[in-house]
């Protein structure tokens, strides 16, 4: 089966400065996709493209075969959330839903049905008549998502949707959002930077990292395996050995240490406790590991205390969990 | 603390005065057209005369169209030069501050010499040519205060974003200028028209030149003729024009509220 979303070769430059560097992907109907990477990768700009507001410099965009790359943005039937919601302001959430049904020429009474049921699907019926200035942030984006969809959009594109929002709502909605995706089976694409947050609503995830793509796979595999040493450093928390012990690029991630053997451990470090950081379930220590600080996640438990600072304490790891890191 | 105060006040009341002193006086000269008490009887004198009624009439039509040639003019280059051309701005803001430096009476005589009865386009040759000339001359004055109010109206909303918005589920440049843009910024649209309204209700030089029967001309030519009706007249324009003005405050308070809530 051919891909639904396809992108090859993908080249966008700003004059000289040239940010997205020949990307290529391709991916099925229903797949929930992030595009992740640090500030400034290039996300943004692929999404654009993918939307019709960036033209390429050069390679083709096809979505379940057919090339993008010469209709404007309002001819691709595409469905887009932005960061600060970009809602009408003159509009009321029923209208704002309806907007895209009205221009598609679709008659009063069944947009009236599909706003309604778009207000069920988002968990705010009866809102219809609200201003968006009369909401909160979720729920102004919650609205933006129900305008996005309800015209059935081949695509669903978000452009870090929920950086605009407080750390609680961000996990409600990132959990919601998902929830819709799965609900209508619509594939999607997702910028954000914040790992965590591909991590645990993505099918696939496409590291980016300067323009290019380090890595593409599910958030098990960018985890366990990453690619390059960005992805390992980007993705997750990382400890770099001693490279006396461990030979050079050798790196583990901080809750694969234990603090007593496991079965499966079989090198030992010992080092000096530096800090303690109680992060509630987890308990964070900061080992000097002779000069080399190394992190552990250990779980809080009830009935003992954690480690204090400047114990010595005796660090359990097994070989096989150490990666190694490649350019 | 309390000289402070002292000194606030003073300077509030000094300017006060020299906007209000003025202002009494005409309305209290206009009161004394009948010897020996105070009557509304210049008032009268003015509402009653002919003249008053036809030019007024004449100067608000020609406002009206003003104003709507002002916003096809100038609400679609603003948006295009903040959304495609940002560039450009530093040139339109020079070009809109023109006609506050360049004296009507030069932008007249060139009217006069470009579209006079023996040109090429023989504006000045027809009555209708002339109202269209004098429109046109209006909407270059009203310019700067057009531009800026619409200009301030797209600041306060995100017309990159709506556009993309709009784009994006479906909807084409014009529809998205008269379905997003327009009813956003309709309040600031509507304040630039009640200045351009004040600005052409008591224009004189370009209509006296144009020999057109406005309000401006008719008022200077009360103004030469009569002695109490032109202080009457004074405080009656002041009137429109600061219920002109009044209305743009108003109006303010209808202004589309956007929230960039986190919650
Ligand atoms: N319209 C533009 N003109 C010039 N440079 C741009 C434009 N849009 C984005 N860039 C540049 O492209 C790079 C990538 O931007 P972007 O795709 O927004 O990154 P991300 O979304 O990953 O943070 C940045 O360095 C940015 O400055
Ligand atoms: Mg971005």
């Amino acid at each position: 089966m051919a891909a639904f979303l396809e992108v090859q070769n993908l080249v966008k430059s700003f004059g000289t400065n040239t940010v997205v560097k020949g990307v290529n992907f391709a991916f099925d109907k229903g797949e929930f996709i992030s595009l992740l990477g640090p500030s400034g990768c290039g996300k943004t700009t692929i999404l654009r493209m993918i939307a019709g507001f960036e033209r390429p410099t050069s390679g083709a965009i096809r979505i379940d075969g057919e090339d993008l790359t010469h209709l404007k943005p309002n001819q691709r039937k595409l469905g887009m959330v932005f960061q600060a919601y970009a809602l009408f302001p003159n509009l009321t959430v029923g209208d704002n839903i309806a907007f895209g049904l009205k221009i598609a020429g679709m008659p009063a009474d069944q947009r009236r049905a599909r706003v309604e049921e778009m207000l069920r699907l988002i968990g705010l019926p009866g809102f219809e008549k609200r201003y968006p200035y009369e909401m909160s942030g979720g729920q102004q984006q919650r609205v933006a998502l129900a305008r996005a969809i309800a015209p059935k959009p081949r695509l669903l594109l978000l452009d870090e949707p929920l950086s605009a929002l407080d750390a609680k709502i961000r996990v409600s909605l990132r959990e919601e959002i998902r929830a819709i995706q799965r609900d209508l089976g619509i594939t999607t694409v997702f910028v954000t930077h914040d790992q965590e947050e591909a991590m645990s609503i993505s099918d696939r995830i496409v590291v980016m990292n300067a323009g290019n793509i380090d890595q593409m796979g599910s958030p098990h595999e960018i985890y366990n395996r990453p690619a390059t040493r960005f992805v390992a450093g980007f993705v997750g928390q990382l400890n770099t050995l001693p490279e006396a012990t461990f030979g050079p690029n050798r790196a583990i991630r901080p809750e694969l240490i234990s603090l007593a053997p496991r079965p499966d451990t079989d090198t030992t470090l010992t080092g000096t406790i530096s800090d303690v950081g109680f992060l509630g379930s987890v308990v964070r220590l900061r080992v000097d590991v002779a000069g080399t600080p190394i992190n552990i996640d250990t779980f809080n438990s009830h009935s003992t205390t954690p480690p204090q600072r400047g114990d010595t304490i005796t660090l359990h790891l097994a070989t096989k969990d150490v990666l190694t890191l490649g350019a | 603390m309390k000289s402070d105060k002292f000194w606030a006040w003073l300077v509030f009341i000094l300017g006060s005065a020299y906007f209000v002193v003025p202002l009494a006086a005409t309305f209290e000269f206009s009161l004394r057209m009948r010897r020996g008490e105070y009557s509304f009887d210049a008032y009268a004198s003015v509402f009653s005369d002919p003249y008053f009624a036809s030019s007024f009439t004449y100067s608000v039509v020609v406002g009206l169209f003003t104003i709507i040639v002002g916003i096809f003019v100038v609400v679609p280059a603003v948006y295009f030069v903040r959304l495609r051309m940002p560039w450009l701005k530093p040139i339109m803001e020079f070009i809109t501050l023109l006609p506050l430096v360049i004296p009507a009476l030069v932008l007249v005589y060139g009217y006069i010499r470009l579209y006079g009865s023996s040109s090429f386009i023989p504006f000045t040759g027809s009555v209708l040519g002339t109202d269209i000339l004098l429109t046109c001359a209006y909407v270059t004055l009203a310019l700067p205060y057009m531009y800026r109010a619409v200009d301030n109206g797209m600041r306060t909303i995100d017309i990159g974003t709506l556009t993309e918005a709009a784009q994006i589920a479906g909807a084409n440049q014009l529809q998205i200028i008269a379905q997003i843009i327009l009813p956003n910024i309709l309040v600031a649209i509507l304040s630039g028209a009640f200045l351009t309204f004040a600005i052409v209700i008591g224009e004189f030089t370009i209509a006296s030149l144009l020999n057109r029967p406005a309000f401006g001309p008719y008022l200077v030519g009360i103004g030469t003729n009569r002695a109490y009706e032109p202080a009457a007249l004074a405080i009656i324009s002041f009137i429109i024009t600061w219920g002109a003005m009044g209305m743009i405050n108003v109006l303010g308070r209808f202004a589309p509220r956007t929230s960039a809530r986190t919650d």
